[in-house]
């Protein structure tokens, strides 16, 4: 029920937003449709077919993906779980650590990894991984994708931890539960919810990544970005648009499951 | 001789700059319902939160049955807390929250479910075990919190004002419940409220608070009948505070002069000598207001308005010298006196109600 | 200051005695492998380059010359602006600026009209909006190249269409650039300011609507200043991956887009590279970043008195 006087509504605003979403939208949705193209060329539309997607399995180049797969998939977990146990470490200590000297410099240092340019980043890290004569490969992907995720692990876990009330806390001292149960017991189940969103964030960010894990790889090791990269070079094939497909059905499934996390545990202290 | 439940020894309390706490000494006994009054950021829940051990003491020390508690942390502490917001586990249903401190305390699965079993009945929820707190009502989650901080048997319980969050009626029935609870148990209770009706209907023993100071300690008819400076009369109950100056000092009896030039003679709990100048309290519902000069001792003035308030009504009176009055009266009294607005008044103060008060 | 009233809402100090231990293992983490190489980094950059990459550890300054003068062949000329990389900063910061400008054109507005759906619909617009967000950029990009390219879709369509003949060359410019940031960045943009619409009382509104201002007046007198940290906070969000971008001008762009990523970038591959030149490259992006941060933590801090 919109009046003519709605203070709220700008005429155009909803034409904008409509156009927003078709431009988030147009290219992901023609790279689906691409994706069951039954023909050679990209260009011509030859009739509906899963073959690219067959060849993505079982293809030429299947045998690169799936190894690329597993070293994303691998490497994306081993990080994000690493990225979030330290990040949770960090969002009590700040949250909960009372005021302290250096609060301000130890925030700047945890975002750090936000504020430095991804590119920047791993410039710095190959230097430093070169300089100290760290062999590239797999380890050295793993430890830069620690760093970068850290921050976006802990800003969904400090969020929600801001929004519990000590008392809860204080509650769980007072009846006689010392800090490790305190945080087993009582402050781990409530910021659940944070955790496991920022766990998600640091998965995805870390299965996202093309810049820094091309500068870092070393010679031999592929994660799906770069693989995928590296066969755009030449032009895009419809495999790539068949993988493509799967990536953003793999990745809307994990908004999916954030979301739903995310609302069952929208509010901590809505006890009332 | 038993030592006190709790004792204060000089406590204080900075915060930076700012001192919650300054120099506060007295004891709690053993089995007593003890109060803390007074208004916010006066340091009551900051004195509740050090006896809990969330706040250390910046000097002084604390004694729980004798015992220097200042080093232990509060999951070391035998006392409990029933918080504001009661603070309920919102992942864990009522047993669980009910058991949680005895679980931390080791006690075998069977004995917590006993003793479970035994508070759930004690705050008549027995048919809500499992409900989860969002599942219960305040009045509910109130209970359970009071369970859940009663469980282990504390030597003391702190509530820390734990009606604020229920409606009126619901904090009624509290009040009498609170206080049979803690009759039955015998557990010594410290409970802090800005509530001063609460205060006189439940505690044994009141300490009014202001400013980081403890102003007064007493009963509660000693402290709405005697109170010890401005600041207590004023804020337990209402009352007309007139500067005044001393006469005359017989005792206990002064005789004050007021700004009108009217004497009046009041009782002062402290020594007082001619010549001092402080303030008279007289409580409204002490004043009767007449029409004509009654045959004792009466002030005359203006009425100047009247406000009905159902059982009582409340008229502000003009003294000499400009000195303002509230008279409280009962209904049933003044309905056959037709008061004049604007018209001229006398009031009468009935016997022993004036206090003298020094500043 | 009631700082010890004790409702609840006071600096929390449950976890003080162990807060450094919690807080250790990222101090270690990021200090070890972000900070120290950023610094290390900044040697590099003052290090005389080795011809198969990597650096020969000798003071010099010819990185950051390099990046200004030239010197001729043999840098014994007397030395000229080089204008080469100077230009490549320069499109760097049109080209995000102009990113920047486009998300807020079409960002706003579409985090307002999500701002005052009703809130069972406002979930989903929202949700349809951090989709693309969560998905891959690599990805994203290739789409949208796949979109523009000569012969792709979107020529199909505007032929098709009739409104050109012949194919819209859009592919290696500018402009596919400058949308493909945008495009890369949207998201960005529209929810911090959605975060900070959310928060808006429309009380304000209809007081200033009730003082007899215009709907159009209040929008720009009333809402945008008090939403102003929410549009900031997205412009910085939208302005700093996109002056540091590779993906779009290295996938969309060509010879004549070059950004300050791709030029970065170029100087760490294979043995023709120049590492001090890539880092004193980095250092200058790096420092352009901090200077917007800090530009963007004063207006905060002023916002926050």
């Amino acid at each position: 029920m919109r009046s003519r006087f709605d203070i709220r509504h700008y005429s155009g605003f909803f034409a904008i937003t409509c156009a927003c979403l078709f431009i988030l939208y147009a290219p992901l949705i023609v790279v689906m449709i691409y994706s069951f193209n039954d023909s050679l060329s990209i260009t011509t539309w030859g009739g509906f077919s899963l073959r690219w997607y067959a060849d993505v399995f079982t293809g030429p180049e299947s045998e690169k993906f799936k190894l690329a797969a597993w070293n994303s998939l691998s490497i994306a977990v081993m990080a994000a779980s690493v990225a979030t146990v330290i990040a949770t470490a960090a969002a009590i200590g700040m949250i909960r650590g009372g005021k302290f000297k250096g609060k301000s410099a130890s925030f700047a240092l945890i975002s750090l990894p936000i504020m430095v340019p991804e590119i920047v980043t791993a410039v710095a890290t190959l230097i430093f991984f070169s300089a100290i004569g760290f062999q590239l490969g797999t380890l050295s992907i793993l430890v830069a994708h620690i760093v970068f995720c850290i921050p976006f692990a802990y800003l969904p876990i400090a969020a929600r931890l801001q929004g519990i009330e000590a008392s809860y806390e204080e509650a769980a001292q007072d009846l006689y539960a010392g800090r490790w149960p305190t945080f087993r017991y009582v402050l781990m189940p409530i910021m659940g919810p944070g955790i496991v969103s920022g766990f998600l964030l640091a998965f995805i960010i870390s299965l996202d990544d093309f810049i820094i894990t091309n500068f870092i790889k070393g010679a031999g090791v592929e994660t799906l970005p770069t693989a995928i990269f590296g066969s755009v070079k030449q032009g895009i094939k419809p495999n790539i648009m068949a993988l493509s497909t799967l990536m953003l059905v793999f990745s809307i499934a994990l908004v999916t499951l954030s979301y739903f996390i995310g609302k069952r545990g929208a509010d901590p202290d809505t006890t009332a | 001789m038993t030592a006190p439940a709790v004792a204060l020894k000089n406590v204080r309390k900075d915060f930076g700059t700012f001192t919650a706490l300054r120099d506060v000494s007295f004891d709690i006994a053993d089995n007593e319902f003890f109060t803390l009054l007074g208004p916010s950021g006066c340091g009551k829940t900051t004195l509740l939160r050090m006896i809990a051990g969330f706040e250390e003491t910046t000097a002084g020390a604390i004694f729980l049955y004798g015992d220097e508690i200042e080093n232990l942390p509060p999951d070391k502490r035998p006392v409990n807390t029933v918080f504001q917001n009661y603070a309920l586990f919102p992942h864990m249903n009522v047993a669980d929250n009910i058991g949680f401190g005895l679980r931390m305390l080791r006690w075998s699965d069977a004995d917590i479910a006993a003793r479970v079993k035994q508070m759930v009945a004690m705050v008549k929820l027995d048919s809500f075990a499992h409900r989860m707190p969002s599942q219960l009502s305040g009045g509910q989650q109130q209970r359970v919190a009071l369970a859940r901080a009663m469980a282990p048997k504390p030597k003391v319980l702190l509530l820390d004002e734990p009606l604020s969050a229920l409606d009126l009626k619901l904090r009624q029935e509290m009040r009498a419940e609170l206080k049979e609870l803690q009759r039955d148990t015998g557990i010594t209770f410290i409970f802090v409220t800005h509530d001063q009706e609460e205060a006189l209907s439940m505690s044994d023993r009141i300490a009014v608070m202001s400013a980081g100071e403890v102003q007064q300690i007493g009963t509660p008819s000693e402290i709405y009948e005697f109170p010890a400076n401005r600041f207590v009369a004023d804020f337990i109950g209402e009352t007309n505070l007139l500067a005044a100056t001393v006469q005359s000092v017989d005792e206990h009896r002064i005789d004050c002069v007021l700004a009108g030039g009217e004497t009046i003679t009041a009782l002062a709990n402290q020594p007082a000598a001619p010549g001092q100048t402080g303030y008279i309290s007289i409580r409204p519902e002490q004043l009767t207001l007449t029409g004509s000069k009654p045959s004792g001792d009466s002030l005359p003035g203006t009425l100047d308005g009247a406000v009905y308030l159902g059982t009582d009504t409340q008229y502000t009176v003009t003294l000499a010298g400009d000195l303002r009055l509230t008279v409280r009266m009962q209904n049933s009294q003044t309905g056959a006196v037709p008061l004049q607005h604007g018209g001229p008044v006398h009031v009468s103060i009935a016997d022993h109600a004036a206090r003298f008060l020094v500043d | 200051m009631a700082a010890g009233t004790g409702s609840g809402r006071t600096i929390s100090s449950t976890f003080a005695p162990v807060r450094n231990y919690l807080l250790a293992p990222s101090w270690l983490v990021i200090g070890i492998f972000l900070l120290v190489p950023v610094l290390l980094m900044l040697v590099y950059s003052f290090l005389t380059k080795e011809f198969r990459g990597g650096v020969i550890w000798e003071f010099s300054l010819a990185a950051y010359d390099q990046f200004l003068f030239d010197r001729g062949l043999f840098g014994d000329d007397p030395p000229k602006i080089e204008w080469a990389y100077i230009t490549i900063f320069a499109r760097s910061i049109v080209q995000a600026t102009g990113a920047t400008i486009l998300c807020l054109l079409i960002g706003f507005p579409t985090a307002y009209y999500i701002a005052t759906r009703p809130t069972k619909t406002r979930a989903v617009w929202l949700f349809l909006v951090t989709i693309p967000y969560w998905v891959n950029l690599l990805i994203r990009t290739v789409s949208m190249k796949f979109l523009i390219r000569d012969n792709g879709p979107l020529n199909d369509a505007l032929m098709g269409i009739g409104l050109f003949d012949s194919p819209l060359q859009l592919i290696n410019t500018n402009t596919a650039v400058q949308l493909g940031l945008f495009y890369s960045y949207l998201p960005f943009m529209v929810l911090p300011i959605y975060a900070a619409l959310e928060r808006y009382n429309f009380a304000f509104s209809e007081a200033a609507s009730d003082l007899y201002a215009p709907k159009w007046t209040i929008l720009r007198w009333i809402l945008i200043p008090v939403v102003k940290p929410g549009i900031i906070a997205g412009c910085i969000l939208v302005f700093v991956p996109s002056l540091g971008a590779f993906l779009a001008p290295d996938l969309l762009g060509g010879a004549k887009t070059f950004m300050i990523g791709s030029l970065i970038e170029e100087q760490f591959k294979g043995n023709a590279g120049n590492w001090p030149f890539g880092a004193a490259a980095s250092m200058i992006l790096l420092s352009m970043v901090l200077v917007v941060l800090m530009f963007y933590a004063r207006a905060q801090a002023r916002d926050q008195v």
